[in-house]
């Protein structure tokens, strides 16, 4: 049932420790905008470089873990906004195969690949997903959720451009090898 | 931070259910409030709710905040569903019985009012059931729960490091946020949200290093004691099933099979009285 | 003779991500029952050489091995990491990370659970191995809860309940108070004479670590074995100098005062030490002779704090009625037990929480109006873990971020960066990325990024936690010059060594009151203070006693001495 060689100890604790991530910063950082259900979440920025970091699979877990345990710590869970989190994570973790993280290797074509795949997988799942889940789940309105979901693409890929981006940008400088570098005077 | 809902340890007939109970109650209860719209079903789960919540013996204070903010939240949802659609009653319903008038195209429309009502209800069927999951279930069974109802216990193990490091994270997130203050970094002021952005970066990025070396001591610590050696694990938190567990699972399952039923029979999801 | 338990012969470890090998042509036979402590500098490769026992290498760090290891007649690198568990417990240094399971119950059950064992008998033996390290109080307890000696114990408990005949404990004083430290390792002494163990333990706080004697100590260095030989002769020998390795304070005492080391002496540790009278003589004739010199002048007052009361929650207060003064160029040691509140106090220096009650002045001036940002100008906080300061990946960026953020011209920016890393001895690495750094330069940038914005006064939080006797000279001495140029140090540590050495002042917290405001040496010569503290005496106390001396006045007296040869 379980894929032994994927699901490494590693894996598992990197799910455990992105959703707690995940949970403590969309559950306490969040920067509210003027649409209801729709905040700045830089919680998906992180998500995202675990993501690049440890693949689909932890993402995908870890920001459904994470989100469900916000929903939770509020009272009740928003179901369809849990799903996209965790199809956003699977979505953006896919970009892993393209950018070679580890060996320090963020440059342009790297930001542009990243940045590519996190504004399609959030437009996925906000416009996509989330929309299509509250319309079969709660009978909303689609001009309503139209709104709703645009400005969440907008907030969280903005969100993520510029947080993923930067922290990715951070930890791939990390993986520098120092034997190249020289002392100055 | 007292807004958090977090596990209240007492004794009554509902902490003494087994945590996989909790879950599988909690779930088949989200499910059947999700597929109807049902009017008389989802106040009858609202009222099976309350009723739930007063056995359990939680008191008023402890859920308030989370009440008062989940009202908010479907209040600011009621609203943007009629600004943005006012008619949505209308076209679910298929009859138009206007009281009022109001402006351009916005009128008092009883169908209207009748789909916000039941929206609203949709969640409040949900929540006593979600609150009592959170207050009434002691995370050291969510792993066994989960494994018990079919979860690969290496997920359901994911979701309790998760529950473990929650509060070191916090912790972690706290002293750096306060100390990059000090260094002029600061989130709350009226900054351009992009400059904001930019400077979460700053607090991030050492949070996500020291959890990824923190992932690399707990993976070793937990391979060290034998994680993952077996295709089972038993679980020291694990109670077994007593009369009272069959008795909630049984509700739950009722409660989905009714709601199913009145689908069947209203034809659709939606209980229609202005037919 | 019987087989040893562990046994390496030429064995050599190679890290797959490294040039050269980390550990070489490693002998060593431990046998049954013995205590082995295992010290050297960072980087010697004695962490390297408990991987291979536990199977970390090469299971979790992949690596190619020559010669061979064999524990308890099994062939190392043919077992698995799982196969090895049983017969080596580990202990880790990080408390927190170790502590999987949401209650002591649970993660002391951890690994029966991993080996499905029934769950009747899992309550049955959790029960049992938490009574040995008494803690069956505490088996509903969340990890936040228990104190870092709790914690320790619950992994202990978490290791030993699989029988292991070995247990290895990887710097396990590291992030203990000396009083937990001490319980430690009495509490390690007993579980081995009770269960028959052979205890592994690696440390660099040897003096502690001998509290209850060993049967050998191993001395690495480069990834080589340099000593292996009974503590009594590594003690009689100068290895440990030369490998830059503290030696117990007791035994530098007698070196200055020039009594020659012999094996009748029973060095090894203090409360087996023997002296006779012309020893105790020379001891006294020393300290006749190295009598301590009058105090400094008056200095201005730079910070003071008047009735402070303070609770994170109303319910609780975290710190009453705190009031001291600090004077401009002092270096002061705040010490207690962790909880006491010496960091909640350091939060309220720097404005990171408001006292409920109480004022607190900045050169005479009230700084209760004055924001977070306001407060930096003046008084800088430095972090534990520079890992969790340094938010920007390259020195240089890392160094100027307070003043980026403050949007000053770039040239000034410049100009103050150079400074500020010319001061730190961190010129020539300006353009290195930070992680390229070793820990104690890390630790440099951290307190530049601070010094940067020329603050008068630095607190900081364990400055030399966790570092070996090189990397704290380093940082102590890097502190000590700062203070020279004038800049106040207030530091929170548990480092009895720190104390003495570098500051001429504690304030003592415990229970969230100042129980206590003296010089190190005095502190030092009161057993009952010392234990309010959860701080522990040092061999010199005791020294002094046995010489019938009077305890601080010998204590400042060895202090300055020592000071003055390691300059």
């Amino acid at each position: 049932m379980e894929n032994k060689s994927k699901f490494t100890i590693k894996s598992i604790v990197a799910i455990g420790i992105g959703a707690a991530l995940f949970f403590v910063l969309g559950r306490f950082v969040a920067i509210p905008t003027p649409v209801p259900n729709t905040t700045a979440n830089i919680q998906y920025g992180v998500l995202s470089v675990f993501g690049i970091i440890f693949g689909p699979v932890v993402s995908m877990l870890a920001g459904f873990i994470g989100h469900t345990l916000i929903d939770l710590s509020w009272g009740s869970p928003w179901w369809s906004w849990i799903i996209a989190s965790a199809v956003y994570g699977l979505l953006v973790g896919l970009a892993k195969k393209a950018i070679d993280i580890e060996n320090g290797k963020f440059g342009l074509r790297e930001i542009v690949i990243f940045n590519v795949v996190q504004i399609i997988a959030h437009g996925i799942c906000w416009v996509g997903v989330a929309t299509v889940l509250d319309i079969l789940i709660y009978s909303e309105a689609l001009s309503k959720l139209v709104a709703q979901s645009l400005t969440a693409w907008g907030m969280n890929a903005l969100t993520t451009a510029i947080v993923g981006t930067l922290l990715l940008l951070a930890y791939a400088k990390t993986r520098t090898k120092a034997g190249s570098l020289q002392k100055e005077d | 931070m007292s807004a958090t809902l977090s596990y209240i340890k007492k004794d009554s007939p509902i902490h003494r259910l087994t945590g996989s109970t909790k879950f599988i109650f909690f779930l088949i209860w989200s499910i059947a409030a999700m597929i109807t719209y049902d009017t008389r079903i989802l106040i009858a789960m609202f009222l099976m709710g309350v009723v739930f919540f007063v056995i359990s013996g939680l008191k008023w204070k402890d859920i308030r905040f989370a009440v008062l903010f989940m009202i908010w939240l479907i209040v600011i949802n009621l609203i943007a569903l009629f600004v943005f659609s006012p008619e949505q009653g209308v076209e679910i319903y298929g009859t138009r019985h206007e009281l009022v008038h109001l402006f351009w195209r916005y009128s008092i429309v009883v169908e209207e009012f009748f789909y916000l009502f039941n929206f609203m209800m949709k969640y409040l069927a949900v929540i006593p059931a979600a609150l009592l999951f959170i207050l009434a279930t002691n995370p050291s069974e969510f792993a066994a729960s989960l494994n018990k109802i079919g979860v690969s216990y290496k997920v359901g193990y994911s979701v309790a490091i998760a529950l473990r490091y929650i509060p070191d994270v916090q912790r972690d997130f706290h002293d750096i946020s306060q100390a990059q203050q000090a260094r002029g970094i600061d989130l709350s002021k009226k900054d351009k949200m992009t400059a904001r952005l930019k400077n979460s970066a700053a607090i991030l990025f050492p949070l996500v290093l020291s959890s990824l070396q923190r992932i690399e001591v707990i993976s070793n610590a937990m391979e060290l004691r034998g994680f993952g050696k077996n295709k089972k694990r038993t679980w020291i938190v694990e109670r077994p099933f007593k009369k009272g567990d069959y008795i909630a699972l049984l509700i739950a399952i009722v409660m989905l099979a009714v709601s199913a039923w009145f689908m069947v029979l209203n034809g659709g999801r939606y209980y229609n009285p202005f037919v | 003779m019987q087989e040893p338990i562990i046994s390496f012969k030429d064995y050599t470890y190679h890290y797959r991500s490294q040039a050269e090998p980390t550990i070489h042509n490693i002998n060593l036979e431990i046998n049954k029952g013995e205590r082995i402590i295992i010290v050297g500098p960072s980087g010697c490769g004695k962490s390297t050489l408990a991987h291979c026992l536990n199977g970390l290498n090469p299971f979790s760090y992949p690596g190619e091995s020559t010669g061979s290891l064999t524990i308890c007649g099994i062939e190392a690198g043919k077992a698995g990491i799982f196969e090895l568990s049983q017969f080596v417990g580990t202990v880790l240094q990080d408390t927190d990370g170790q502590f999987i399971g949401m209650t002591v119950l649970e993660d002391i059950a951890f690994s029966m659970e991993n080996d499905c064992v029934p769950q009747e008998e899992m309550i049955k033996r959790t029960h049992a191995e938490a009574e040995k390290v008494s803690l069956v109080e505490k088996l509903e307890a969340a990890p936040h809860e228990l104190s870092g000696g709790q914690k320790q114990r619950v992994s202990m408990a978490g290791v030993m309940i699989n029988k292991v005949p070995v247990l290895l404990f990887d710097e396990p004083l590291a992030n203990l108070d000396p009083a937990a430290g001490r319980d430690a390792i009495e509490l390690i002494d007993h579980l081995q004479k009770d269960g028959e163990k052979t205890v592994v333990i690696i440390e660099h706080r040897l003096e502690d670590a001998m509290h209850m004697g060993a049967d050998r100590i191993i001395l690495m260095e480069n990834g080589r074995i340099i000593n292996d030989s009974a503590p009594e002769d590594l003690f009689l020998s100068d290895k440990l100098i030369k490998a830059g390795i503290r030696e117990p304070l007791y035994l530098t005492a007698l070196k200055y005062a020039g009594i020659q080391l012999s094996k009748d002496m029973h060095v090894e540790r203090m409360q087996e030490l023997s002296l006779n009278d012309s020893h105790k003589e020379q001891i006294r004739k020393w300290y006749e002779e190295r009598r301590a010199k009058a105090p400094g002048k008056e200095r201005p007052e730079v910070l003071r704090a008047e009735g402070i009361h303070f609770g994170y929650t109303p319910e609780k207060e975290n710190l009453s009625d705190i009031s001291f003064s600090i004077k401009e160029g002092e270096m002061v040691s705040i010490v207690g037990k962790n909880g006491a509140g010496k960091s909640t106090m350091a939060k309220l220096l720097c404005g990171f929480e408001k006292p409920g009650q109480g004022m607190l002045y900045y050169q005479g001036r009230d700084m209760s109006g004055d924001t977070i940002k306001e407060r930096a100008a003046h008084i800088g906080y430095v972090m534990q873990n520079p890992n969790q300061m340094i938010s920007k990946p390259m020195i240089f960026e890392e160094v100027a971020l307070s003043l980026t953020l403050q949007k000053l011209p770039e040239e000034e920016i410049k100009e103050r960066v150079y400074e500020t890393l010319k001061i730190c001895g961190l010129y020539e690495f300006r353009n290195w990325p930070v992680n390229a750094l070793s820990y104690g330069q890390k630790k440099r940038v951290t307190i530049a990024s601070i010094l940067v914005a020329k603050p008068q006064i630095l607190i900081l939080d364990e400055p030399t936690a966790g570092q070996d006797f090189r990397h704290y000279t380093e940082i102590m001495e890097f502190l000590k010059e700062l203070n020279e140029k004038g800049i106040t140090v207030l530091m929170i540590t548990h480092d009895m060594h720190l104390m003495l050495e570098y500051t001429s002042r504690s304030l003592v917290f415990a229970d969230g009151k100042k129980i206590a405001d003296t010089t190190p040496e005095a502190l030092f010569a009161d057993p009952e203070l010392l234990k309010r503290a959860s701080l522990k005496e040092t061999s010199l106390y005791e020294l002094a006693k046995r010489c019938g001396l009077p305890a601080e006045n010998y204590i400042r007296a060895f202090i300055e001495y020592d000071r003055e040869v390691r300059a």
